[in-house]
């Protein structure tokens, strides 16, 4: 019992003294709050919906972070990933009847494939090269799914998968904890010595190399990785849509997945989390003038990019906090000192 | 059959020569990679239709004064939206991501997603060994390969086409020997923007004017770019040919050659890659830190 009440006043204190200090923290907790105990005031099967999708391509989003964000292997292709994951899944559960929980995992693992495959003749290119490459990769296999449509389903694509699970608060539940869970895990990656090595790539792949480690395998590894997380995502959509199509394939959902990632601020997998949490739903929202929707789209970017280049979240936590100029310790703006080191903050 | 494949590629790739090299011209001097180069093609497609079907002004009148507005567009967009955040590239790809997709949007606003045609300059066609060849597209080929000339004149032999390469290799450099950077930026937007209007104006009478005509030329016209090197205009010039001409091969020679013909060309451009990283014509850089 004194163990427990030990145990439980450090994690108040911990509590206390790390999260409630930062209004960052704060949000970030009331965002996992939010999502896992929203079923429990409404269960609007619309609002459910949307944020399903919204789950889903959060992870697709974070996923191109890691890759092109963090590794700077900059990926126009990323929908491929999501194709990839998304066609397995199909053809496993339709004609190797496996349920999703089987065929999701197995979906992810064939965009790792992919990701390797793109990734070898990817090694040897940079920047802008590697961007216009990368763009190739999903509309090549597009033609080849149009071109064999008895096997791919063509344009139609393959329809009639096997739900998610029975019930909509189920599926919510699936793909919210999934994208809570693998968001997680990007972040605490790209927190680790392998995201620092990651990191230090993106900033000077000749420097990583002359300290002696080897860099081909830490990109094909951020292309795996990140092939993995979209292809969760891929999957995810698959069974949820219950349609896999040559849509999941398009330029346009390349270049979707970089303008929410690059909205929302590279180099933070909250920055794309975030962004596709705004970008969505507000989507949704101008659904109510379906002529201009895709317009206003277009000019929220534009105009919120004038302000803030840097990506919204970036911005926006720059506003509600400073660095300490001496620790480097994370402070509440409000603060005029400090809360580790004391130091003035300006 | 030949004649076919050989008129087809001819079009395809002076088509995506002037694209290209449009687009590796700002890339080289201010070093954006301008997704919506494609959508101010469209752009001036949709002039070309509105003047001479709403107003009924002579197409080839219609086809020269198009570039102008169409320039301007450009020019004014760039102004507002992509010079302010220069400095960020990440934030100016997405930038013109956006106003690609605005400008679509606005099209299929005004013009609904209709397929539209626009009259030709020319009637009339010729035969040859039983090929039937429009004079439109010898015509278009002709005023392709004209511009491609007047380009490489411009960018070789003018003190204004000194500057545009010169900036292109050495910002600094060449801002410091007193060349204003902004403004040789400013300029050459203007000339890429103006190269991607007359390719409009003179592709459209050939194709199907539509508000999603941008995208696979933008795809054709990267691999042309990637394929030939980045800023090399004699690479751009002969990776489209070969890419114009793969295209033309697959769709008269292969079933379903019309679905996997962006395939089989973006699959030779890998293999180029494979083979030279720099692509045909590029030089390699010194790794830039």
């Amino acid at each position: 019992m004194g163990l427990l009440g030990f145990y439980l006043r450090k994690l108040y204190t911990v509590f206390k003294g790390e999260v409630l200090v930062l209004p960052s923290r704060v949000v970030v907790l009331l965002f996992f709050f939010v999502l896992l105990f929203l079923p429990l005031v409404t269960q609007d099967p619309y609002l459910l919906r949307i944020l399903i999708l919204t789950s889903i391509f959060a992870i697709f989003a974070a996923s191109w972070d890691l890759l092109s964000g963090f590794t700077g292997q900059m990926n126009f292709g990323h929908a491929l990933f999501f194709g990839v994951a998304a066609y397995t899944a199909a053809l496993l559960n339709l004609h190797a009847h496996l349920p999703p929980w089987g065929s999701i995992p197995l979906g992810a693992l064939a965009a790792v494939l992919a990701g390797l495959v793109i990734g070898i003749p990817c090694l040897r290119l940079k920047g802008t090269y590697l961007a216009l490459t990368t763009l190739a990769f999903p509309i090549i296999l597009m033609g080849i799914v149009f071109a064999i449509p008895q096997f791919t389903g063509g344009e139609l694509g393959i329809s009639g998968l096997d739900r998610l699970s029975g019930s909509r608060i189920t599926d919510y539940y699936i793909t919210v904890v999934t994208m809570l869970a693998l968001g997680t895990i990007m972040w605490k990656i790209t927190h680790s010595n392998t995201g620092l090595i990651f990191h230090a790539i993106r900033e000077d792949e000749l420097a990583v190399r002359t300290a002696g480690i080897n860099t081909t395998r830490y990109k094909l590894l951020a292309f795996c990785l990140s092939g993995f997380f979209a292809g969760i995502s891929g999957g995810l959509y698959a069974h949820f849509m219950r349609i896999a199509g040559p849509a999941n394939l398009e330029v346009t959902m390349s270049f979707t997945v970089v303008i929410w990632a690059i909205f929302g601020g590279v180099v933070t997998i909250y920055g794309p989390i975030g962004a596709v949490f705004i970008l969505f739903p507000l989507l949704e929202f101008f659904r109510f003038w379906p002529e201009i929707r895709m317009l206003m789209f277009a000019l929220v970017i534009l105009l919120i990019l004038l302000y803030m280049p840097n990506g919204l979240l970036p911005w926006v936590r720059d506003k509600i906090e400073t660095e300490c100029p001496r620790c480097k310790i994370r402070n509440v703006a409000t603060r005029k000192t400090c809360r580790i080191c004391t130091a003035q903050l300006d | 059959m030949i004649l076919d494949i050989i008129i087809s590629s001819l079009i395809n790739g002076s088509v995506y020569a002037l694209l290209a090299i449009g687009f590796s011209l700002i890339f080289g001097v201010a070093r954006i990679v301008n997704i919506a180069h494609t959508a101010f093609y469209m752009l001036a497609a949709y002039f070309i239709y509105y003047g001479t079907h709403k107003l009924g002004v002579n197409p080839a009148l219609c086809m020269l004064v198009a570039i102008i507005p169409v320039t301007l567009i450009g020019l004014i967009s760039y102004r507002l939206f992509i010079d302010p955040i220069r400095e960020h590239e990440a934030a100016v790809l997405i930038a013109t991501i956006a106003l690609a997709m605005a400008m679509q949007e606005i099209m299929l606003l005004i013009f609904t997603g209709d397929f539209l045609g626009v009259p030709s300059l020319v009637e009339g066609y010729r035969m040859v060994f039983g090929v039937k060849i429009a004079y439109q597209q010898l015509l278009t080929v002709a005023m392709a390969l004209l511009v491609l000339a007047v380009v490489w004149a411009f960018l070789l032999k003018t003190r204004l086409g000194l500057a545009i390469r010169s900036t292109a290799q050495d910002r600094e450099v060449a801002n410091l020997m007193g060349m204003n950077e902004s403004r040789v930026a400013m300029i050459t937007m203007g000339v890429s923007v103006g190269l991607a209007a007359f390719t409009g104006a003179v592709i459209a009478p050939l194709a199907i004017v539509n508000p999603f005509m941008w995208m696979h030329p933008l795809i054709m016209m990267m691999a042309v770019v990637v394929l030939g090197g980045l800023g090399s205009i004699k690479g751009s010039f002969v990776g489209a040919y070969i890419l114009g001409f793969a295209e033309a091969l697959v769709v008269f020679l292969l079933p379903m050659g019309s679905y996997l013909k962006g395939s089989v060309a973006l699959s030779i451009m890998i293999l180029v890659l494979l083979i030279r990283p720099e692509g045909l014509f590029g030089i390699a850089f010194e790794e830039e830190r």
